[in-house]
C-alpha cells in the first residue's frame, strides 16, 4: 500500500519472533525430530528437550517442573482452567468469580460453563480497569470452586492486585488462576510470591512462535482433562508434544526474563513520553486505564468526536499498525467490553486508540508516531458532525476535558 | 478485513466533505452511541441537486459511502435522487463486507432525510415520492444502545437521539 517505514505498535496482538528462538525451533525440526514418547534414541532426545524445556520455563516463574504443562495457545490454557477446574471440583460446588474486564478467553469460556449449570460472578472494575480485591472477598460463597482475574489487561495494559486476590483465596481455600498472557516477559512473575494456583501464557506474545502455551498448575490441585488421548503431559493433555515450539517458548522466556528489568524500564520511559506527548498535544484526549499500575507497554487513549476505525486506517496508510476498542473494528456492533466495563460512555469509547510498544520500538518511533497523530486525529475532527456541533457550541457537554495533566 | 480500493480512495480522498452554508435542505441520521452520525447538505434549484456536501463521523466505510453518495447525486434532478438505494452505493464501491452494509444504509438515510425534509417543506411530497422514503423507518440495527449522553444546546436539535 505505502512505501514507508512501518512501525509497529501492536505488541499486545503479537510480536515477532526473536532470532535465537527461531534458530532453536529450526534446530528441532531438523535435527530433533523424534516423538518423546518413543522407547529409541530419536525418541528419548525428544523426550529430553522437552524436560529440559520445561525446567527452564519452572525456572523462571519459580514454579516446579511438574506444575508446567504445555498447550497450543493462551486460550487453550484459559479454556482448560476453567472447564478443568469446574468440572474436577463440580461436587464441591459450581460458582465461580471473575471479572468483565477478563479476554474472551475467559468470558466465553465462562458464559459456557453457565449454560453447563455452573454460576459465574462478573466483578466490577474501577475507572482505571482494576479489580477491587476486596469485592473479590465480597463475592466468595462456601460453593465457590475458583476465582480467575487477569494479571494484566490486554487492552488497556491495568495490572491486577494478583498478590492481594491471592491471599484472599489462600485464607478463603478457594482455588485463583489468572490469565497472565499479557504480563509474562513484561513484569517479574513468581507463583510464590503471588499465590497464584494456576496462570495461563503464551509464547507469541513475548518474541516467541504462535501455537503453543503454558497451563502452570500448582501441585495438589485436581483438573479434568480438556484433550483426551494419550500419555503426554502425565495423562493430561493428549497430543503429540511440540517440542520445536516448546523449545521456542523456552529460549522466548529465557531470554525476556534476562532482561526485564531492564527492558521494562526503558518501555516505561517510552510509554510515558508517548502519553505525555498525545495528552499535551491533542485536545479532548484521555489516557484509559490506570497512570502508573500499567504494562510497560500499553498506551491507550480516547479521542472525543471522531471515530477509531478511521484512525487506523490512517496511521496504517503513515505506516503505523495500531489498534482500537472501537464497534467497527470487532465483529460485534458494541465497542470494547473492557472500556464499557471501565464506565466509559459509548461516544468515546468507540475514539479508542491503542498502542502497544516492544523491544524493537526506539524513541525515533515513538516521536513519529507523536508527530504523526495530531494530523490525523484533526484530520477525522473536520469531518466530523459532533465535532463541528462542539466547535459551534451546539454540544454543551465533551464527554473528556480538553486538556488534563499529563 | 480489506478495503476494496474504491473505499479506499474515497476514505482517503473524500470527494464533497463540508458543509453547505446556504444549504436548501439538510439530513442527518445516525446516533453518537452507535459511532456513526452521518450528515448530508444539498443544494436544490429547481429541483436539481445542484451541491452536495457531507460531514460523517464514522469507520473507513462509512466515510466512503457518504462521500461516493454526494458524487451520485450531484446534477441529478430530485426524482433521480430519490431512486439511490444502499446497494447501488454499495456497488459504486465494488462491494461491501456485510457487516459494513450498515453503512450503506445509512448514506441513503441521509440523502432521503435531506429529500424528505425538501418535499415536504416546499409541499411537494406526493403518494408517488412517500414510497422512496421506506428506509427511514426500517429499524436501524443499532437501535439497542439507547440515547447519547451530549446535551445539546437548541432544543429543536434534541431529535437526536
Amino acid at each position: 500500500m505505502s512505501q514507508q517505514k512501518r512501525r509497529y505498535f501492536d505488541h499486545a496482538a503479537t510480536t515477532s519472533v526473536r532470532p535465537e528462538v527461531l534458530e532453536a525451533i529450526v534446530d528441532v525440526y531438523e535435527n530433533h525430530y523424534g516423538n518423546p514418547s518413543s522407547f529409541y534414541e530419536e525418541g528419548h532426545d525428544a523426550e529430553n528437550l522437552l524436560l529440559e524445556a520445561r525446567q527452564r520455563v519452572a525456572k523462571n516463574i519459580n514454579a516446579k517442573p511438574d506444575e508446567i504443562f504445555f498447550t497450543s495457545c493462551g486460550t487453550e490454557s484459559d479454556n482448560w482452567a476453567l472447564k478443568g477446574t469446574a468440572f474436577a471440583l463440580q461436587k464441591k460446588g459450581k460458582h465461580i468469580i471473575t471479572s468483565k474486564i477478563e479476554h474472551h478467553a475467559i468470558l466465553h469460556t465462562a458464559e459456557w460453563l453457565e449454560k453447563q449449570g455452573f454460576e459465574v460472578t462478573y466483578l466490577d472494575v474501577d475507572e482505571y480497569g482494576m479489580v477491587r480485591p476486596e469485592d473479590v472477598e465480597a463475592a466468595l460463597r462456601d460453593d465457590t470452586i475458583l476465582v480467575s482475574i487477569m494479571m494484566a489487561n490486554n487492552e488497556v495494559g491495568t495490572l491486577q492486585p494478583i498478590k492481594e486476590i491471592g491471599a484472599i483465596c489462600k485464607a478463603h481455600k478457594v482455588r485463583f488462576h489468572s490469565d497472565a498472557v499479557q504480563a509474562l516477559g513484561a513484569i517479574p512473575i513468581d507463583v510464590e510470591d503471588l499465590g497464584v494456583d494456576m496462570l495461563s501464557f503464551s509464547a507469541h506474545k513475548l518474541y516467541g512462535p504462535k501455537g503453543v502455551g503454558v497451563l502452570y498448575l500448582r501441585r495438589g490441585n485436581r483438573l479434568d482433562n480438556l484433550l483426551h488421548g494419550g500419555a503426554q503431559e502425565k495423562g493430561k493433555r493428549g497430543g503429540t508434544e511440540n517440542v520445536a515450539l516448546i523449545q521456542g517458548f523456552a529460549k522466548a522466556l529465557d531470554l525476556a526474563v534476562a532482561d526485564l528489568d531492564q527492558e521494562a524500564k526503558r518501555q516505561i520511559d517510552l510509554r510515558d513520553r508517548l502519553i505525555k506527548a498525545i495528552g499535551t498535544s491533542i485536545p479532548f484526549a484521555k489516557l484509559n486505564g490506570h497512570p502508573s499500575k500499567r504494562l510497560p507497554n500499553n498506551i491507550n487513549f480516547s479521542f472525543e468526536f471522531i471515530e477509531g476505525e478511521s484512525m487506523l486506517i490512517l496511521l496504517d496508510y503513515q505506516g503505523f499498525a495500531c489498534s482500537s476498542g472501537s464497534a467497527c473494528t470487532s465483529a460485534s456492533l458494541d465497542p470494547s467490553h473492557v472500556l464499557l466495563a471501565m464506565g466509559l460512555p459509548h461516544e468515546i469509547a468507540h475514539g479508542s486508540l491503542r498502542m502497544t510498544i516492544g523491544r524493537e520500538t526506539s524513541l525515533e518511533d515513538i516521536d513519529a508516531l507523536a508527530e504523526a497523530l495530531p494530523p490525523i486525529i484533526q484530520r477525522l475532527r473536520d469531518m466530523s458532525p459532533l465535532w463541528e456541533d462542539w466547535e459551534n457550541g451546539k454540544i454543551k457537554n465533551s464527554l473528556i476535558p480538553e486538556y488534563s495533566e499529563y | 478485513m480489506q478495503y476494496t480500493e474504491k473505499v479506499m480512495d474515497h476514505f482517503m480522498h473524500p470527494r464533497n466533505m463540508g458543509e453547505i452554508p446556504d444549504a436548501t435542505t439538510s439530513g442527518e441520521v445516525g446516533n453518537p452511541v452507535c459511532g456513526d452520525i452521518m450528515k448530508i447538505d444539498l443544494k436544490i434549484e429547481n429541483d436539481i441537486v445542484t451541491d452536495a456536501k457531507f460531514k460523517t463521523f464514522g469507520c473507513g466505510t462509512a466515510i466512503a459511502t457518504s462521500s461516493i453518495a454526494t458524487e451520485m447525486i450531484i446534477g441529478k434532478p430530485i426524482d433521480e435522487v430519490l431512486e439511490l438505494t444502499n446497494k447501488s452505493v454499495a456497488e459504486s464501491l465494488d462491494g461491501l463486507p456485510p457487516v459494513k452494509m450498515h453503512c450503506s444504509v445509512l448514506a441513503e438515510q441521509a440523502v432521503k432525510a435531506a429529500l424528505k425534509k425538501y418535499l415536504e417543506e416546499n409541499g411537494k411530497m406526493t403518494a408517488e415520492r412517500e414510497k422512496y422514503f421506506k428506509i427511514l423507518n426500517e429499524e436501524d440495527e443499532h437501535e439497542h444502545a439507547g440515547p447519547s449522553i451530549y446535551e445539546y444546546v437548541d432544543d429543536a436539535e434534541n431529535s437526536k437521539k
